[in-house]
C-alpha cells in the first residue's frame, strides 16, 4: 500500500512542480492559445509560425476534420462542408438563427433537438462539437510546444454571453477533453494583459470589436483586484456585418443578383474583407471579384465610402457605451484609460468614434489580436497555482438579468444584471390546487418584460413536493449563478423539509446525455477508449483533491483539527489514495465522496478562519494609520 | 452572523462606504472560487456559497435604501406587505414630476427640463436618506415607523429615478 506524504507541522509541503496551462481566445473569426513560459506570458503559434488560428472546420467523409488554414481554403470550393464563425451559434436554437437575418450557407438539420446541428459529408455537428474540434487543435499545438498534458486552461467569452453560450462553451472544452479553471470574460482578459504591465489604478473601459461580437465593459482596478463594475454590448455585431456591408456594396456595384449561389458569396465576403484590412492603411482598396459567368467585375472602393458604410454599425456600439456608463454611475471623464481589443479596432473610423466619444486617445499597444489570449493565459497561471504569492483577484458581474416567468407570460426578475457573481437568492413558490406534486418554473434571462422577449434559459421540473392542502406548500427554489456565470437550481419544501428533485429542461443547451453520447463519438473517432478517458478524469481529481487536501492539512491541520479528526481524514485519503491506484472509475469517484464527507467540517472551518483572518488584517491596518 | 457582523462594521445606517468596499475586497481575497480552482469539489462548493453571500451582503449594505431596509428587519420592524402612508405632499409632487416626465419631448429642450427633474429627484433622496439616518439612529418604535414611511419614499424615488435613466437613453436614440 502507497504511504502518503504529509509534511511537518507548520510547513508548507514542498512547492509542487510547474502546472502547465494556458489561457484560450475562442473567437469568432480566429483562436488563439498563450501560456506563461519563465515569467512572460506568450501566444504559442503553430509549425509554420503562425499564432492565429482561423476558427474554421472543414469536414470530410472518413477522415479527420480540417481545422484553420487549411480549412480555410475550402472556404470557397466547398463551402456546405466548411463551417466559419460558428461561435455565433453558440447556445442558440434553430428559430434564433433563422430570425437573425444572418445568411448561414449552411444547411441546418432538424434533430428534434433544442440545439441545431449542421449538416455535412462527416454527419451532422452541433456548434458544441464543432468548437471542440478547434480547441482540440489549440490543445495539440500546447501540449506539443510545452511538451506535456495540459492541466488546466481559461477560456475566454464575451462578457455579454448568456447562461446557454456560457455553458455551450464549457461543453465544448469538456468534448475536447480540457480541464477548465475559469470562463473569463474577455474584457476582463484584456484588462489583465494591459493592467500588470502599466500597474496603474483606476476605472478602465475595454471596447472589444471582433468578428462577430461586441462587448464594452467598465472595470475597475483597486489593489490587485479587477472588479467589473458594468457591462454591455451586442452578440451579433462585429467585423463580420462590415463585410456584409462591403459585400452589399459590392453585389450593387457589380450587378450580382439575391439569388447568389454560396460559392459566389464566399467570393464576395473575401473580397470585401481584404479591401476592409487595406483600407486600414490605405486610402481605396481596389476590388476584383470573379462572377458566375466567369467575367470579373473591378473596382474601387475609398475611405470615404467605406466609411459611410460602416458608420451606422460603430455608431450602434455607441448606446451600450453609453449604459455601462450610467450603470456604473461613471462620468467619461472619469475614465482613465480606454483599451482597444479585436482585430475591428484596426479601423480607424471605430478609434475615431471610440476616442471621440470618451475623449481620449485609445490604447492600441498591445496587438489586439492577442490581448484576450495573454490575459487568459495570465489568470491561468495564477489559478493552476503556480504563483502562489499573486494577489490579484477578478470579480465579475452577471451581464443579463435573470427572471422567471410569472402570470401572464410576464417576467419577474430574481437577479439583476451586472450582480456582481458568484450570486445566489432563493425564491419562494406555492402550489394552487390541492395535492399538486409537481411544478414548472421557466427560467429566462433578459432585460424586457415580457417572456416573448426575453431568453428562455429552461424549465425546471419540480418533483416530490408533499401532497397538501393548494397554497400550504412553500417550495424554496434556490438559483445559484457560480464565477464563471453558470446557474443551477436547487428546491425544498420548507414546511415538511422535503428535497424536491430537479430536472433540467434546457432551451437551447444539451442535455447531460446528449453530451455523453458526443463524448462516445469523438473518442471513438479519435480511437480512444471512454473508459480509459473517464478513468483518467477521475485520477486526476482524486490526485486534485489529495494535494489540496495535503496542503491544508499542513496549513491548518494542527490548529483546526482534534487528533481523532485528522486520524479519521488521513484513513479516508489512503483509501483514495489506494482506489486511485485500482482501475476502477467509479470505485474512485465513491472514495472522493467518502473523503468529502469526512472533510465537511474541516472545510468549513477553513473558510471561517480565512474569513476571520482577512477581517483581522483590516484591524491591524487601521491601527497602522 | 448578520451582514453588518461579516464585514466586521458597527450596525449603523452611516457607515464608510470606502472602508465596506475595502473590506468587501478583502474578505472575497479569502474566499473567492478563484482561490480554490484547485481544490476538490466540496471547498470549491463551499466557496461559492460564501462568496455569494458576501456578495449580497455587500450589495445590501452598500445602498442606502437596501441597508435601511435589512437594518428594519433587524430590529424585527418587517416592511413587506403593508401598505405605505405617505402624505399627500409628498404624492403630489411625485405625481407632477411624473406628467413632467410624460410630456417631457412637448418641450423645446427636453434634455434641459430632463437635467432639472433629475436634479430634483436627486435633492429630494439625499435628503431623505439624511432623515433615514437619524430615525434609525434614534431607533424608538415612532422613529422606526417613520423610516419606514422614508424607505418606502425612497421606493418612489428610485423608480422614477430609473425612468429618468431611460428617458435620456430614449432621447438619445431620437
Amino acid at each position: 500500500m502507497a504511504l502518503l506524504q504529509i509534511s511537518e507541522p507548520g510547513q508548507t509541503p514542498a512547492p509542487h512542480q510547474h502546472r502547465l496551462a494556458a489561457g484560450i481566445d475562442l473567437g469568432t473569426t480566429n483562436s488563439l492559445i498563450a501560456t506563461v513560459r519563465s515569467g512572460s506570458a506568450e501566444t504559442l503559434p503553430d509549425d509554420s509560425g503562425s499564432y492565429l488560428l482561423p476558427s474554421v472546420v472543414h469536414y470530410r467523409r472518413g477522415k479527420p476534420p480540417l481545422v484553420g488554414r487549411a480549412a480555410q481554403a475550402h472556404l470557397s470550393t466547398d463551402p456546405q462542408n466548411t463551417i466559419s464563425s460558428i461561435k455565433r451559434l453558440m447556445g442558440r436554437g434553430v428559430a434564433d438563427l433563422s430570425g437573425s437575418g444572418f445568411r448561414l450557407p449552411y444547411k441546418m438539420v432538424e434533430t428534434g433537438s433544442n440545439v441545431p446541428r449542421l449538416h455535412t459529408s462527416a454527419g451532422d455537428f452541433s456548434p458544441v462539437e464543432i468548437s471542440a474540434d478547434i480547441l482540440g487543435v489549440l490543445r495539440q499545438r500546447a501540449e506539443q510546444s510545452l511538451g506535456g498534458e495540459l492541466e488546466g486552461v481559461v477560456i475566454t467569452v464575451p462578457a455579454y454571453f448568456d447562461d446557454a453560450q456560457r455553458q455551450a462553451t464549457r461543453d465544448a472544452a469538456r468534448l475536447a477533453g480540457l480541464n477548465v479553471l475559469r470562463l473569463l470574460n474577455e474584457p476582463t482578459a484584456a484588462a489583465v494583459a494591459y493592467g500588470l504591465e502599466q500597474g496603474a489604478e483606476g476605472v478602465y473601459v475595454v471596447y472589444d470589436l471582433g468578428g462577430g461580437t461586441f462587448d464594452i465593459s467598465l472595470l475597475r482596478l483597486s489593489k490587485g483586484v479587477f472588479e467589473v463594475l458594468a457591462t454591455a454590448g451586442d452578440t451579433a455585431l462585429g467585423g463580420d456585418d462590415m463585410d456584409h456591408r462591403v459585400a452589399e456594396w459590392i453585389m450593387q456595384k457589380a450587378g450580382i443578383g439575391e439569388g447568389a449561389g454560396h460559392h459566389q458569396l464566399r467570393r464576395l465576403l473575401s473580397a470585401a474583407r481584404r479591401a476592409k484590412e487595406t483600407l486600414t492603411h490605405a486610402d481605396s482598396a481596389p476590388v476584383k471579384i470573379a462572377l458566375e459567368d466567369h467575367s470579373h467585375w473591378e473596382g474601387e472602393l475609398s475611405r470615404d465610402q467605406f466609411n459611410r458604410l460602416v458608420e451606422p454599425l460603430i455608431r450602434k456600439t455607441l448606446a451600450p457605451c453609453r449604459r455601462v456608463l450610467r450603470d456604473a454611475g461613471v462620468k467619461a471623464e472619469q475614465i482613465r484609460e480606454v483599451i482597444m481589443v479585436g482585430g475591428s479596432t484596426r479601423v480607424p473610423l471605430v478609434r475615431e468614434l471610440v476616442g471621440g466619444f470618451f475623449g481620449r486617445e485609445p490604447l492600441t499597444e498591445v496587438d489586439p489580436d492577442k490581448v484576450v489570449a495573454i490575459g487568459a493565459a495570465i489568470q491561468a497561471d495564477i489559478l493552476a497555482g503556480n504563483k502562489p504569492n499573486e494577489d490579484m483577484l477578478l470579480l465579475d458581474v452577471i451581464p443579463l438579468s435573470l427572471g422567471l416567468e410569472t402570470m401572464g407570460g410576464l417576467v419577474e426578475k430574481v437577479i439583476p444584471r451586472n450582480t456582481p457573481i458568484p450570486v445566489s437568492r432563493a425564491q419562494d413558490f406555492t402550489t394552487y390546487k390541492d395535492g399538486q406534486t409537481a411544478m414548472v418554473i421557466h427560467v429566462l434571462q433578459g432585460e424586457r418584460e415580457l417572456v416573448s422577449d426575453c431568453r428562455s434559459l429552461g424549465r425546471f421540473e419540480l418533483r416530490g413536493i408533499p401532497a397538501m392542502v393548494a397554497g400550504a406548500a412553500r417550495i424554496r427554489v434556490t438559483f445559484q449563478v457560480d464565477a464563471d456565470g453558470l446557474l443551477s437550481v436547487s428546491a425544498r419544501e420548507e414546511t415538511k423539509g422535503v428535497e424536491a428533485s430537479i430536472q433540467v429542461k434546457p432551451s437551447y443547451g444539451l442535455t447531460d446525455s446528449e453530451i455523453e453520447q458526443m463524448l462516445k463519438d469523438s473518442l471513438s473517432h479519435a480511437n480512444e477508449d471512454v473508459a480509459v478517458r473517464k478513468l483518467r478524469e477521475q485520477q486526476v481529481e482524486a490526485d486534485r483533491v489529495l494535494e489540496a487536501l495535503r496542503a491544508a492539512l499542513g496549513e491548518d491541520g494542527d490548529t483546526l483539527l482534534s487528533r481523532s479528526e485528522r486520524e479519521e481524514i488521513e484513513a479516508a485519503m489512503t483509501r483514495l489514495h489506494t482506489a486511485r491506484d485500482g482501475g476502477d472509475a467509479q470505485g474512485i469517484k465513491r472514495a472522493i465522496e467518502a473523503l468529502d464527507e469526512r472533510t465537511r467540517a474541516f472545510a468549513a472551518r477553513r473558510m471561517d478562519a480565512s474569513i476571520k483572518k482577512a477581517l483581522r488584517g483590516q484591524a491591524v491596518d487601521e491601527v497602522k494609520v | 452572523m448578520n451582514y453588518f457582523e461579516l464585514f466586521g462594521l458597527p450596525q449603523d445606517f452611516r457607515l464608510d462606504v470606502e472602508q465596506l468596499t475595502e473590506r468587501y475586497r478583502e474578505l472575497q481575497r479569502s474566499v473567492h472560487p478563484d482561490r480554490f480552482a484547485n481544490a476538490g469539489a466540496l471547498e470549491r462548493r463551499l466557496s461559492v456559497q460564501h462568496a455569494a453571500r458576501i456578495n449580497q451582503a455587500f450589495q445590501t449594505l452598500k445602498d442606502p435604501v437596501e441597508r435601511a431596509r435589512y437594518l428594519l428587519e433587524l430590529h424585527g420592524s418587517d416592511i413587506a406587505g403593508e401598505n405605505p402612508k405617505l402624505d399627500q405632499a409628498f404624492l403630489l409632487e411625485q405625481m407632477e414630476l411624473r406628467e413632467t416626465l410624460a410630456d417631457i419631448r412637448s418641450h423645446s429642450d427636453p434634455h434641459a427640463v430632463l437635467d432639472e427633474l433629475s436634479d430634483t429627484v436627486r435633492q429630494r433622496t439625499e435628503t431623505l436618506i439624511h432623515l433615514l439616518g437619524e430615525q434609525l439612529q434614534e431607533a424608538s418604535a415612532q422613529s422606526l415607523s417613520a423610516a419606514r414611511t422614508s424607505v418606502d419614499k425612497l421606493m418612489f424615488l428610485n423608480k422614477i429615478h430609473q425612468e429618468v435613466n431611460e428617458m435620456y437613453d430614449e432621447l438619445m436614440e431620437d
